[in-house]
């Protein structure tokens, strides 16, 4: 005769969403064998790796806890009745922070540089114990960032990043080591803060951050350190930020150059207030595009790392209203105030209410349908095959003469994108040209251009002499 | 999105209120409507059954889980999930809170700061348990949930 089970409601969608099920068995075991086996969905909510019941799955026979009977082997009778039953836990404090009440002795001697400090003390430093820091991006800026607030005794850091490390960003993402490279950023992200400090719970996001997510994301933190790099990104950063009145400890950095504030605070200016609209596609260049000195991120993200504990602390002037610029050539720091707008629509009139599809905002999607269409385009194979051929080719590289030194295209002819205005001439509009650049980015402008000038036989080299590197020529060194 | 009357968001405050400084918690009990609404219909307040730290942690032992799936099934609703409070500590999920949680179920947690109920909010565990989801609260009074309600009829 079988025997009636009670599935309580959160594990109903994995026994075929039925409330209760008759299955066969002459003991506990071999009941819950039985059920297992029909519903395989239901073993690893059930039972841990050992084979033995979850600590928090409860099983009872009619009205008796099976653990006052004969457990597992409690033999079943006709009309009897087994009931699967959580038991729930909770509690406001994790294990680790809620000893952040009081540090051990170990950690009293890591912080013993802090404790000896007035502006932290035993009270500032558990209330960096206490905290907990978002970092967008575990790059350049977040790198610093997160070291140092790891060392700092941060008690709960979120990491959000989808990348996976790659050669070029070791000359400054410095939570990466060469033997990280293929790898999550996220891992090597995390075995370095630990290695800091183990003290620190770190959550990761292997996530893109979007408009769905962020909200959900930011609800957890205290502050969020926006590291990322690109206008999309840092538009649903702040305003995510405005939304959930997290503070936002901005940077951003450019060759030689890094600027840093911190936004969304409740009476201080936003992104939005000192930038109301993105920049046209194109003109900014990002980093990959334009270059960074490697050690600038160091600066400026040690930079929103104090800022952080500024905060976290409540010591100070932290940079609210104010936008800190650094030119690292002349090694000068400026300032700029900055008012809150009243009229801005995220913080002033606060008519953004939800989060919007921020790369249509910042006009990428239209940027990237304005590219010229596939019959202007050549993949890297297909010039390998035609120069394979013979075929007579003009190849115009329309990098800069310093990417120029580090590799080229056999035969090709460098005019960089800025000077083929003045040095069209050079030009045979007979020749079929292929126009390369690094990525196919700056090379597509030049095709628009000359398009637009007459020329009639030219192609885009599709992915730039990056993906010639990868796909035809792995001699070619990448950058 | 979970509904919830106004008399239930008070009843919770003040059994935090209450309990403070240790943690109270609860069960909740209503209907799933056809659209994954939630709507509350019931409270169990319950005592905290943990025996040491009862000012972060709660336990809701399986004996008054078991009561509640037979009042429940009784009176055809479902347990949606478990209220509890966060006496000095922010209305977020802590980690030991992530640990412990089932799939599915709702989590209302509601913050007393020095004995003053503070934010209440719900959360969900994502099905992989990495992170909690915010749920949204709404009143049984809104339209979104009225809305819900006469769809779950039609």
């Amino acid at each position: 005769m079988p025997k009636r089970v009670l599935i309580p409601t959160p594990l109903r969608q994995y026994a075929g969403k039925s409330e209760s099920l008759q299955l066969e068995g002459k003991t506990i075991g071999e009941l819950l064998r039985n059920l297992t086996s029909q519903y395989g969905d239901l073993k690893k909510h059930l039972f841990n790796e050992e084979g033995k019941l979850r600590s928090f799955v409860n099983v009872y026979l009619n009205d008796e806890d099976i653990r006052y009977l004969q457990k597992e082997d409690t033999p079943l009778k006709d009309g009897d009745t087994v009931s699967i039953v959580p038991s729930i836990a909770g509690g406001a404090v994790s294990s680790a922070l809620q000893q952040a009440v009081e540090l051990s002795n170990d950690e009293i001697k890591r912080y013993s540089r802090h404790l000896i400090m007035p502006e932290v003390g035993m009270d500032g430093q558990k209330k960096l114990k206490a905290a907990s820091v978002l970092l967008i991006g575990a790059g350049g800026l977040g790198s610093p960032a997160a070291m140092y607030l790891a060392a700092a005794g941060i008690g709960f850091m979120g990491i959000v990043d989808f990348d996976v490390v790659d050669f070029s960003n070791l000359q400054r993402q410095i939570l990466h080591g060469t033997n990280a490279v293929g790898q999550p950023k996220l891992a090597s992200a995390r075995h370095r803060i630990l290695d800091i400090n183990p003290n620190v719970e770190v959550m990761l996001y292997e996530t893109r951050l979007t408009s769905e997510n962020a909200l959900g994301l930011f609800r957890d933190y205290d502050f969020v350190v926006d590291g990322t790099d690109n206008f999309p990104t840092r538009y649903l950063v702040n305003d995510a930020c405005v939304l959930s009145g997290k503070p936002n400890v901005y940077a951003s950095i450019f060759r030689f150059e890094g600027q840093a504030s911190v936004f969304a605070t409740k009476n201080g200016p936003c992104y939005r207030c000192l930038y109301p609209e993105p920049p046209p596609p194109g003109l900014v260049p990002s980093c990959a595009e334009g270059g960074v000195l490697g050690v600038l991120p160091g600066i400026i993200g040690t930079i929103q790392a104090t800022e952080t504990i500024k905060l976290i602390l409540g010591v100070g002037e932290p940079l609210i209203g104010r936008l800190l610029l650094l030119d690292a050539l002349q090694m000068r720091f400026r300032e700029l105030k900055l008012r809150k707008n009243p009229e801005c629509p995220a913080c002033g009139t606060r008519q953004i209410t939800t989060l919007i599809d921020y790369e249509q905002f910042c006009g990428v999607q239209q940027a990237q349908e304005s590219s010229p269409g596939s019959e202007w385009e050549i993949t890297p194979l297909e010039l390998k095959q035609r120069l394979d051929r013979g075929d007579k080719l003009f190849i115009l590289d329309v990098r800069e003469p310093h990417e120029y030194q580090i590799c080229r295209l056999e035969g090709s002819h460098l005019i960089p994108l800025g000077e083929i205005p003045q040095r069209v001439a050079e030009l045979n509009s007979a020749d079929e040209i292929i126009v390369h650049c690094k990525m196919g980015g700056r090379s597509a402008k030049a095709v628009d251009f000359l398009r637009q000038a007459g020329f009639k036989k030219l192609k885009n080299l599709k992915g730039g002499i990056d993906l010639w590197a990868q796909t035809v020529d792995p001699s070619v060194p990448r950058y | 999105m979970l509904c919830i009357d106004e008399a239930s968001l008070v009843a919770i405050k003040e059994h935090g209120q209450r309990s403070y400084p240790e943690e109270c918690c609860g069960i909740l009990l209503g209907k799933v409507f056809d659209d994954g609404t939630r709507n509350l219909t019931e409270l169990h307040p319950l005592e905290n059954r943990q025996t040491e730290s009862r000012q972060n942690r709660f336990l809701i032992e399986a004996r008054d889980m078991l009561r509640a799936e037979k009042h429940a099934r009784e009176k055809g609703v479902d347990i949606l999930g478990f209220y509890h409070s966060h006496p000095d500590h922010e209305a977020r999920p802590s980690q030991f809170d992530r640990e412990h949680a089932w799939p599915w179920y709702y989590y209302i947690i509601v913050s007393i700061s020095q004995g003053i109920p503070g934010s209440l909010t719900c959360w969900e565990l994502d099905e992989d348990r990495s992170r909690f989801h915010a749920v949204e609260v709404g009143l049984s009074t809104s339209a979104a949930c009225i809305k819900s309600e006469e769809k779950s009829h039609a």
